[in-house]
Formats: structure tokens, sequence, C-alpha cells
């Protein structure tokens, strides 16, 4: 089956529109020394990435692999977005902050760094302090600092940087990176498996129940300097983790391309929860500038009774192009896919998830809450897969749109195909609007329209937002409100 | 004087609603709004309260010396006006605890009050829950969503006990309700009752007026006071039927 539904309205609607047309509440670009490569992509920008980063030969002739076959690859046109021509020979394929020492203390980082921390909130200091959160912080592609890895190390957890782990945990990286998202699987994909600077890697070993949140802060900051992260989760057999990524950008008027990729293994009885705040920037109400993010996400449920939840509450990007998805290979496996999506001003989404069912009785839910106010397009794409040997498997799928406005668009289009006759396949969709009657309830109450939209929308997201970590789910309650409205939260 | 309405005219989609309103309400006083359907009352609920989609045409409403039609909705309950709901909406996902307290923190903001934190905003709570007899634990569902129509009123009664407003319009609340649901609300209302507030009940029967004494009552037809007393005169309305009102309306040759 597929279907498709589309809303598109163009009346106005006055209050709405005031409310939701706010500027982006996070624009800051710090000063620090930054060292680039080359403008432009060829091979020598990969085996530069590749010296630059020290890396042994088995990573060079990945990353050229790659980058031949990206070569032979066309940009993807199939989603519902408007994406401008990006010249990739216009583009840092890498910048890394000049001082790249290791540092013992904070005092020894980058005082500008540690000022960029604060404003976010998210000072290492403070971190530190923070009991039960890990931090890999990223600037732009070098990871600065690291805390919380002798902890960890305890359990014989690895926490630590794509760089650190291809010195330090080779045999690990050569085995799984790549595995799930091969470097021929997407335009994308392959380009950021040529030049990716660097990421998390994360790999709990067999029983470990990973005892804090495991968290890292993406930030992009360097003019024109393309982001490509990549990420690595391996849970081995019996092992839980519970990975928390968020992030926001400086704002900037370039588009910056971010294309990032998250590879999770899971084995046997392993269990993997990664969550996400992405904020990255707009672009301003006009549509001008904003980050472009396409990202692979997928985890693969390798041995029986694995399970892998996503969880993504979606605010920023100029234009979104992302899928975390879930590929259901051991019995009785179990994928989730929980999200939010806010598009606003002229903000582009098209997002969702594939369930790929391929061993028996397993199972996915996939629950997606899309909200479109100003000019926005917000599209909501999913498969759902199973296949002829995935006997007696079920799958659930809700997907709402909230419209905020009159200008904007949402859209669903779920794919379903499934080969045998003992699985179940339920979806169900709704497209509602913030009433009129909602928010003037509210404000009979005495709150004004931007504390009665905050409100709304976050009960309305709030099956979604109640799968995040804690902690998480106060800081993405705040962004639902302030990427709808700029002052509350 | 709490609040002047004079000559007030209003209209939606350009069809005249209210056609010359004149009403004052002083601080302790109850007043009941009667008349049959379709002749303004709610339209006359929700322009004071400030919905947009009426247009004021013509007159006044003078609110504590402030000219209530330029203030916006949320500034106005702000100011003391609450409008208990004839058909309150739900918010599904928002809990009332959640709704409630945004609401008193902002109206807090206003007065130049620090919001109150979790643990006096629950004790709060718990005290107005028993003050309006709300046992049931309603404050931790959503915001009206499958409430019974008893459920959705108490919960208005509730709200306005958390607010306490200056100026409380109940519009119909009585619609909908059994008898002891109707009892658990005009004990709210009578408990909240005291010589700084005023309340407008509008109501279409005499019944709610056994339990909410009113000090006058007004009979709204056409979109015109006329008819105001005391509170005989709701007795005289249950027994006659508004037709009594309508005749007497044509003898004047007013109506249509």
């Amino acid at each position: 089956m597929q279907g498709q539904l589309v809303i598109m309205e163009s009346d106005p609607d006055n209050i709405i529109n005031e409310v939701t047309q706010s500027d982006y509440k996070y624009g800051f670009v710090t000063d620090i020394e930054t060292e680039y490569a080359p403008i432009g992509l060829s091979e020598d920008t990969v085996r530069y990435i590749s010296l630059k980063k020290n890396e042994p030969e088995f990573m060079l002739e990945y990353r050229l692999k790659a980058f031949r076959h990206w070569l032979t690859m066309k940009l993807p046109e199939w989603a519902h977005l408007e994406i401008p021509p990006i010249d990739f020979r216009d583009i840092y394929f890498y910048a890394a902050p000049k001082k790249k020492k290791q540092y013992e203390s904070l005092d020894q980082v980058d005082p500008e760094l540690l000022a960029t921390f604060d404003k976010l909130g998210i000072s290492l200091e403070e971190q530190k302090k923070l009991a039960g959160v890990a931090v890999d912080a990223v600037i732009d592609s070098v990871s600065v600092k690291t805390t919380f890895s002798e902890t960890l190390s305890k359990y014989g957890i690895i926490f630590c940087s794509m760089s650190e782990a291809i010195q330090n945990h080779p045999d690990l990286v050569k085995q799984y990176l790549g595995s799930v998202v091969p470097y021929t699987d997407n335009y994308y994909a392959s380009l950021n498996s040529a030049v990716f600077s660097d990421g998390s890697f994360c790999y709990i070993p067999k029983g470990v129940r990973c005892p804090v949140e495991l968290s890292t802060y993406f930030r992009i900051n360097a003019a024109n300097t393309g982001q490509f992260e990549r990420t690595l989760i391996v849970a081995d057999e019996g092992a839980y983790v519970s990975y928390m990524e968020g992030c926001t950008a400086p704002q900037r008027d370039e588009n910056q391309l971010h294309a990032a990729v998250v590879e999770i293994v899971a084995m046997k009885d392993a269990s993997v929860k990664y969550s996400t705040v992405q904020n990255w920037y707009p672009g301003d109400k006009s549509g001008k500038g904003g980050i472009y993010n396409f990202v692979t996400k997928r985890g693969i449920c390798k041995g029986s009774n694995s399970k892998i939840s996503w969880t993504q509450v979606e605010t920023g990007s100029a234009i979104t192009w992302k899928y975390p998805s879930c590929i259901l290979l051991g019995d009785n496996s179990v994928g989730e896919f929980y999200s939010v999506a806010v598009t606003n001003n002229y903000q582009q989404a098209d997002t969702g998830t594939k369930m790929i069912h391929l061993g028996k009785n397993t199972k996915s839910t996939i629950i997606s809450k899309g909200i479109s106010a100003g000019k926005s397009n917000n599209s909501y794409r999913g498969l759902v897969r199973i296949s002829k040997n995935a006997s007696n498997s079920r799958n659930y799928s809700q997907c709402d749109s909230l419209l905020l406005g009159s200008a904007c668009g949402a859209h669903t289009w779920p794919y379903i195909q499934v080969e045998n006759k003992s699985s179940i396949v339920e979806h169900e969709a709704t497209t509602s609007k913030i009433s009129e009657d909602q928010l003037f309830y509210c404000q009979q109450r005495g709150m004004n329209a931007e504390s009665a939209i905050g409100l709304i929308v976050n009960g309305y997201a709030k099956e979604v937002l109640k799968q995040l970590p804690m902690e998480f789910a106060v800081e993405a309650q705040k962004l639902l409100s302030i990427s709808l409205e700029g002052s509350v939260g | 004087m709490l609040l002047s309405i004079k000559n007030l005219h209003a209209s939606i989609n350009g069809k005249e609603i209210l056609k010359g309103i004149t009403l004052d309400v002083n601080q302790g006083e109850v007043h009941a709004i009667m008349g049959p359907n379709g002749t303004g009352k709610s339209t006359l609920a929700s322009v004071i309260a400030g919905r947009e989609v009426f247009d004021v045409t013509a007159g006044e409403v003078i609110y504590k010396g402030k000219n209530l039609l330029k203030l916006a909705v949320e500034e106005r309950a702000r100011e003391g006006i609450f409008l208990g709901f004839q058909y309150p909406v739900e918010i599904p996902g928002v809990s009332i605890t959640n709704f409630m307290r945004t609401a008193v923190n902002e109206i807090r903001k206003y007065k130049g009050l620090d919001p109150l934190g979790g643990g006096a905003f629950l004790k709060l709570m718990e005290e107005k829950k028993k003050l309006v007899e709300l046992t049931s634990n309603l404050a931790n569902r959503s915001v009206n969503e499958g409430f019974s129509g008893g459920e959705k009123k108490k919960n208005e009664i509730f709200q306005m006990a958390m607010l306490e407003p200056t100026l409380a319009i109940l519009d119909e609340t009585d619609s909908g309700l059994d008898i002891d649901a109707l009892r658990v609300v005009a004990n709210g209302v009578n408990k909240l009752r005291t010589k700084d507030n005023a309340f407008m009940v509008i109501t279409h029967y005499q019944r709610l007026l056994d339990y909410i004494v009113p000090d006058f009552v007004h009979v709204l037809f056409e979109g015109r006071i006329v008819k105001s007393g005391t509170k005989e005169l709701a007795l005289e309305l249950e027994e006659k039927g508004y037709d009594w009102i309508r005749k007497e309306q044509e003898g004047k040759g007013i109506a249509g």
C-alpha cells in the first residue's frame, strides 16, 4: 500500500503568524582559530583529512573507496524538498580547532571555547558536576574534551571520539564501521564515509548496563564548513545504553551542509535508546541561510530479543532529510521511532523512519508528530516492510500533523509492504489545527498567545517527549516553545 | 462601579447580535442573565471576555475605570475577568496542573509577583479542590479531555477558584448538569462570593438560581435587556415562560 495525504491552505491567520515569526535565539559565533582543509573536494582532500588525523591505512582505503563511489552517484531528488544546488567545490570539508593538544584540565582549554559552552548553558565545568551525564563535546570536527571516560572504563565501556577509536580500537572500528550504513548506501552517506571528520564511538561490552546517560553536543562553528559527523554505537550481548545527542548552531547567512551518519548495532538481548534534540540554525524569517541537514541514521537489531529505540525532536535546520531506521534481523527484536518535527517560516522537513522486519515475531512502533507553522513544509515519510520470513510480526504507526496558521503544509507518505499473512500492520493518521477555541480558552485564563501555543504544542507532542531522558525532555520542551515563539521558555 | 456597559452593539460576520446593552454591575453583586436561546447571552459573555470574532460596533464597556474594549483577552483575564465556558474545549496532553500553573504564574507576573514554586502551587491546588469539592484526580488528566459534561463544568469552577477573579461570568454553567453536579457548582460559587467580587450568571432556567441567589435578574431578548428585576423575576419567568416576554415585546412592535 502506498498513500499520500497532502494538506495545503492559503488563508492568513494573523495571531499564529505573529507568534511564530520569531528570530533564532541561539545565534552567536565563537572566534576560535580554525585549521581548514583546502576548499573543495577531491581525492587529495580525502587524503589530507586522513593524513591530518594520522589514520591507519584501512581507514584511508575506506574513505577512498567511498569517495570513488560517491563520484558515480547522483543527488537524490525523491524527497518533498526544494534543495538549492550545492556547490561541493565551494565547501571546506574539514575544519579543526588549531590548538589540538590533549587537555588535562579545563584551564588549558581555549577560553573562547569555554565561553561558547557557557552561552549554550552546557559548560563542561557544569557538565562534570552534573552527576550521571558523561559528555563528549564536539566543536566543529575534533573532540575537544572527554569527561567521565575513566568512570566508564571501569565497566569496560568505550566512549570516545571516533578519531580516538580509530587510533585505539581499530579492530572494533574495522568490524562495525559501515556494517549498518555501507559506504554505497546513499549519496550523503557515501560523502560522509569519504570525508567524515569526527564523531562519537561507543561500545558497551557483554552484559553491561551503562550506568549513565551518554551525551554528545554537536556544534557547527566555522563559516562554510561542511560538517560530517560519524557515530557508531555497539551494544554487545545483553548490554544496555541510553545515548543522547543534542545541538545548537550559530546564526549566519551561508548555507551549511551537514551530512552525518549514525550506526547502531544491538546484539542478542541488547538494548539501545538513542535520543536527539536537533536545533541547527533554521535560516531567518525570510528563509535566508540555515543548515542543510542530510542525515543517515540506522540501527540493526542483530541478535534475538534486541531493541533499538529512536527518539528525535527536530526543531532546526533549513532543510531536514532524515529517516532513523531499524533493521529487525533478530527474532523477537523491537524497533521504535518517536519523533516530533517542527517547521516554521520557510523550513522544510522530510523525515520519518524505516522499519525493516526480517526476523520472526518482530515488533515496531512509530509515533510521529509533525508541527508546521509559517510557510514551512513538513513531511512524514515512512516505510514499514515485513518480509516473507518475518512471521507474526507487528507494526503500529501513528502519524499526526498539527498546523499552525494556514500557509504551511503537512504531508504524510507512508509506504507499507507486507509479504506474509501472519503479520499485522496498523497505520493511523490525523491532521489538526490549533483551534481558535483552544487559544481563546488559554488566553481567557491569562496566558498570552505565545505561552498558549507553547502549552498546546507541548501537549500535542507529549507522547514523544515523555520518551526522552528527563533532563533532555525539559530542554526539548523549551526548544519546542522557542522555535515556535521566541520568548517563552 | 466594577463594570459599566453602555449601549453595547456587537455583530458577527455583519450580523448584529447585541443591539444596545446597558448594564451596571457593582462589587458584591450577583446578576443573573436569562433569556431564550439565540438572544445574545453567550455573545455578551464573549464580548466582555474579548473574543475577537465579534465586532463591537457601538457603545462602551468600562471595567475598574478602564476602557475594557481596548484590552487584549489575556489582559482582561489578568485584570480579574473570568469566563466559565459553556463548552470548555479539550487540550490533549496538557494536564490541568500544568495548565493552571501556567495561568496562575502569568497572572502573578502581570501583577509583579514572583511565580509560585511547585510546592506552594500544589498546596494551593489542594485547598481549592477542597473548596469546590473536587474529589476526583481530575487535575492529573489532560484539560477537559474525555471529561463528562459535569466534570467539565466542575473543572471550570475549580479554575475560577484558582484564579480568584473579580468578575466571573458563568455561561450556562448549569446546562447538562444533574442535580448533584449542579449543587457542587453552585456551592463553589457561593463559597467564592465576597463583597469584593461580582458574578454574572447566564442561564436558561430558574433551577440554578435556587442555589445561587441573584441580587438582580435581567432578561435578554433579541439583543437587548428588556426586563430587569430581583430574584422574583426569575420565578415569574419560570412560571410564565419566555413566550410572555416575546408577546410583550411584539406588543411593543420591536421584535423580529
